[in-house]
């Protein structure tokens, strides 16, 4: 892709933004909703200005329990797919149980993190973990299992140790698998950490959502969800910029530099 | 041939089931015996299923006779047998790796430092008609000079065997004669032993210099066929009355046999 090209992407994007909010300003004025109901694109604008420093505040805990759950989530998934994929005995072991739990929503455990852990950050941060960390460790048994049989048989005719075997192919085979899983479980993320701040907590964006819906403060309340899916696409999108640099080779990465 | 030495590879008495959950299992090859001969270019000529992968990966070590035995160089297999190169259908290069990178995985894979032996890498791709893409991915190359670098890759260490699976079946006509055009010169120049699997029977009689013919499963020798066609064959040795004359013999077998109607 050129850098012409690029420019030219871009400002699609924005183009479509553009007349999105400009169809939503439209609808308000044509059909008069009043402000409870759907405030005008200004409005909530007015509202996110005035409002910022709160907002701002509030995002660092949000940001800081997903992300908090979302690396917990990875640090365990991806070693326990390894694991899994490494050895039999222990897939019996812990693939059931661990599918079990998945059966329960988990966002219906989020009372109950709040009786163990209280009203602070730690029940967002368990339920985003909770969340996030099924789609890792299943995508990565997948990536890792996905490797040509004949590929391991052409490692062993050249004498290669398990463990190099591993490193040098299945891993790397395995990535693309890996960030597919880490792309839908950052979104996972936010869901669980929101869903903690809804059932119990006295800060962050989903503490800022129910009090502003408590108080049909609807201009605030459109603010705190633009801001909110602001840092979902980032994280998603960092999340894309870290796979662009890990796996260039991948078809689905070519033509696309960092 | 002369048995007075022990030859090269030896195959003797080899049989392969496969288990089932009841009954005696499926027999995928029966009472094989083979001898072939350091710097011999033999190919493994059958239908689809009559158990020539299965005895190249015998051979290789990777899968283990259910009676019989294998030896090479008077060594009995026991454990996959690392002095070789296999080259399979499938390419099996790495997307993540330059051309270069993946020839030199059969070092590194052996625990071998790569760096020795980049120059020696860089001439064997250009002896296949690839200088200059070094540095390229797999993924920018065709599917003939794919499968070439993976014959670099089974060439680079210099083993004396070569185990080829049906490795051109996946290329187009005209890729295909070239790179059986290159593979013999690069045989003729090394002195490679090969043992190649492929069910083309044209393939067979232009490369080899024995064709071995094998029965629908359980795989046993039907026949062998000595090639006496002069080398180094080109393209209008096809022409010929010798070659149609061998390719015709094939037919035949295959006709009797039931593979052929």
């Amino acid at each position: 892709m050129t850098r012409d090209d690029r420019w030219r992407n871009a400002a699609w994007t924005i183009l479509s933004f553009v007349l999105i909010i400009a169809l939503w300003d439209l609808v308000v004025r044509v059909f008069h909703l009043p402000t409870y109901l759907v405030p005008s694109p200004g409005t909530v604008m007015g509202a996110g200005l005035e409002q910022w420093p709160l907002l701002l505040e509030q995002s660092l805990w949000t940001s800081g329990a997903i992300l908090a759950g979302y690396l917990a989530a990875v640090l365990v998934a991806v070693p326990l797919g390894m694991l899994i994929v490494a050895s039999p005995l222990l897939e019996r072991l812990l693939y059931p149980p661990m599918v079990a739990t998945q059966s329960i929503p988990k966002i219906a455990l989020a009372p109950l993190f709040v009786v163990w852990f209280g009203f602070g950050i730690w029940p967002k941060v368990s339920v985003a973990f909770l969340i996030a960390f099924f789609p890792i460790v299943v995508d990565t048994i997948v990536g890792l299992r996905g490797i040509d049989p004949a590929m391991i048989q052409l490692a062993r005719s050249m004498g290669a140790p398990r463990w190099r075997m591993f490193l040098k192919l299945r891993l790397p085979h395995a990535l693309p698998s890996i960030f597919g899983g880490l792309k839908v479980a950052s979104t996972l993320a936010v869901v669980g950490a929101l869903t903690g701040e809804f059932i119990g907590s006295d800060r962050g964006l989903g503490y800022v959502l129910v009090q502003a819906s408590g108080q049909l403060n609807t201009p605030l309340l459109f603010a705190t969800l633009v801001v909110l899916s602001v840092i979902a696409m980032a994280f998603f999108y960092a999340i894309e910029v870290l796979e662009r640099v890990c796996i260039p080779w991948h078809v689905s990465q070519r033509g696309h530099p960092v | 041939m002369t048995q007075t030495s022990e030859p090269f590879i030896r195959i003797d008495q080899v049989e392969k089931r496969y288990p089932a959950r009841r009954g005696e299992g499926t027999l995928a090859l029966d009472e094989l015996t083979l001898s072939i001969d350091s710097g011999e270019f033999v190919s493994l000529l059958g239908p689809s299923g009559c158990g020539k992968s299965t005895l190249l990966s015998m051979v290789a070590g990777l899968t283990r006779p259910t009676r019989g035995d294998i030896a090479i160089g008077g060594r009995p297999i026991q454990a996959p047998y690392t002095e070789l190169g296999m080259v399979f259908q499938s390419d099996l290069l790495l997307d993540w790796r330059t051309v270069i990178d993946n020839v030199l995985l059969q070092f590194e894979m052996r625990g071998i430092d790569p760096r020795g032996h980049r120059e020696q890498a860089r001439a064997l791709i250009a002896s296949v008609g690839l200088a200059g893409f070094e540095a390229k991915h797999p993924w920018e190359l065709s599917g003939g000079m794919r499968q070439r670098v993976a014959i670099c890759r089974a060439l680079v260490h210099d083993p004396a065997l070569l185990l080829m699976d049906e490795p051109f079946g996946a290329l187009d006509a005209l890729t295909r004669e070239q790179i059986q055009l290159d593979l013999q010169r690069i045989w003729q120049s090394r002195r490679k032993t090969v043992l190649f699997v492929t069910h083309s029977i044209a393939e067979a009689v232009f490369l080899s210099d024995r064709v071995v013919v094998m029965t629908p499963r359980p795989g046993r020798i039907h026949a062998v066929l000595d090639i006496a066609l002069p080398r180094p064959r080109d393209l209008a040795v096809r022409e010929s009355a010798q070659f149609s004359a061998y390719v015709r013999e094939v037919g035949h077998i295959f006709q009797a046999l039931g593979v052929l109607k």
